[in-house]
């Protein structure tokens, strides 16, 4: 029992190492904002090993359909430094924690041009094996409708309305069903009432004797 | 009279068929490269054959509604027929298999008009309307007769 314990602790002990080189990204897969408005682009890693005190991240920038990406903010030593000549200038502002793993960013008065492709890359020394998260941003003039909300609603209403249209019809048979059984119900009463009310009403004719021839 | 219902309810199914191809194929606007319908529209660029998401406008969501609603009707009617067949009095109407399919060929019919007046301005590409736009034409007025005929159509011993 003993020796199986070990074994295992060594086999976990083996393998974790392994593993603790991977850090994995998280962001988001797509945002949707409408021009003029502020977003927050969020990012955050999962690392097996303590957050150290050179993690860094990195977020870089590729406008829609463009091959090249830009860097557009990068934290490290404990200072953020944001883009102060690219498309991005004066409009960046850093609102992540990063002693809570997260390196969010904000985006401000967003305009059309600013669709693409943003990409976080954190690292956690000695964790720096990774693969980069990106987020897709899309900027619209007014908010489109989503596909199928109109044509769910115009089902549902119909749907509803053949399905109350079937049950006030059901509920009014029964209804009508018992009105009748009520007044039939009704109707036999009375009939029992005057029928007891005749009987003390009558009175047996008074016996008279006739005498026998 | 045997003959007379086997007639009718051939004739529903046939409606029945029709609606449901002509929702689901991908061919209301056709043009040389590729067809159009409410859901996808589809081209064959360089050789390879593609399909985008159509766009999500109001009238194309109300378009596939209303088709949608229209295959539904078609088939609770069915349903109805099938039922007040058995269950009905002697000498009754088949009432709500009638109110069923003249609800079904309203609903085609506004979807094919809506269709027609909004129809995509992408000339370039689709040229013209296809089958699917057609069989829409074609089934609104089956169904509005196939309506008409339940009015009529009496239960007998």
């Amino acid at each position: 029992m003993l020796t199986f314990l070990a074994l295992t602790s060594v086999a976990l002990l083996g393998i974790v190492p392994e593993q603790s080189q991977a850090i994995v990204i998280y962001t988001g897969w797509e945002r949707h904002a409408l021009v003029g408005s502020d977003i927050r682009l969020s990012c955050s890693f999962f690392s097996w090993r303590w957050t150290s005190e050179d993690v860094t991240f990195s977020w870089t920038y590729r406008p829609d359909g463009s091959r090249d990406a830009i860097s557009i903010f990068h934290y490290t030593g404990g200072a953020a430094y944001l883009d102060n000549k690219g498309p991005f200038r004066d409009r960046l502002e850093f609102v992540g924690n990063p002693g809570r793993r997260d390196g969010s960013i904000l985006l401000k008065n967003l305009e059309l041009s600013d669709n693409g492709t943003f990409t976080c890359d954190a690292k956690n020394p000695p964790d720096i094996v990774g693969r980069p998260s990106s987020v897709r941003l899309l900027v619209f003039e007014k908010v489109p409708i989503q596909a199928g909300v109109i044509t769910g609603a115009i089902i549902g209403v119909v749907l509803g309305l053949l399905l109350l249209i079937v049950v006030i019809y059901y509920l009014m048979r029964f209804l009508v069903a018992r009105r009748v059984f009520s007044l039939s119900v009704s109707k036999h009463g009375k009939k029992k009432k005057e029928g007891s009310q005749q009987r003390q009403l009558w009175t047996p004719p008074p016996l008279t004797c006739y005498p026998l021839p | 009279m045997l003959l007379i219902l086997l007639g009718v309810l051939i004739l529903h199914v046939i409606i029945l068929i029709l609606l449901i191809v002509s929702t689901a194929a991908t061919a209301w606007s056709v043009g040389n490269s590729g067809g159009k319908d409410l859901w996808y529209k589809c081209s064959t660029n360089s050789g390879v054959y593609g399909c985008l998401p159509s766009s999500n406008e109001d009238w194309i969501q109300a378009v596939q509604a209303l088709m949608i609603l229209s295959v539904l009707f078609c088939f609770f009617s069915l349903i109805a027929f099938l039922y007040q067949l058995f269950r009905l009095v002697k000498g009754g109407r088949f009432f709500f298999t009638a109110i069923f399919q003249i609800l079904a060929s309203v609903f085609v019919m506004c979807g094919a008009i809506i269709y027609t007046v909004m129809c995509p301005e992408d000339k370039k590409i689709y040229t013209h309307f296809g089958y699917a736009y057609v069989l829409a034409w074609v089934a609104f007025p089956l169904c509005l007769i196939s309506g008409l005929i339940y009015i009529v159509l009496r239960k007998k011993e």
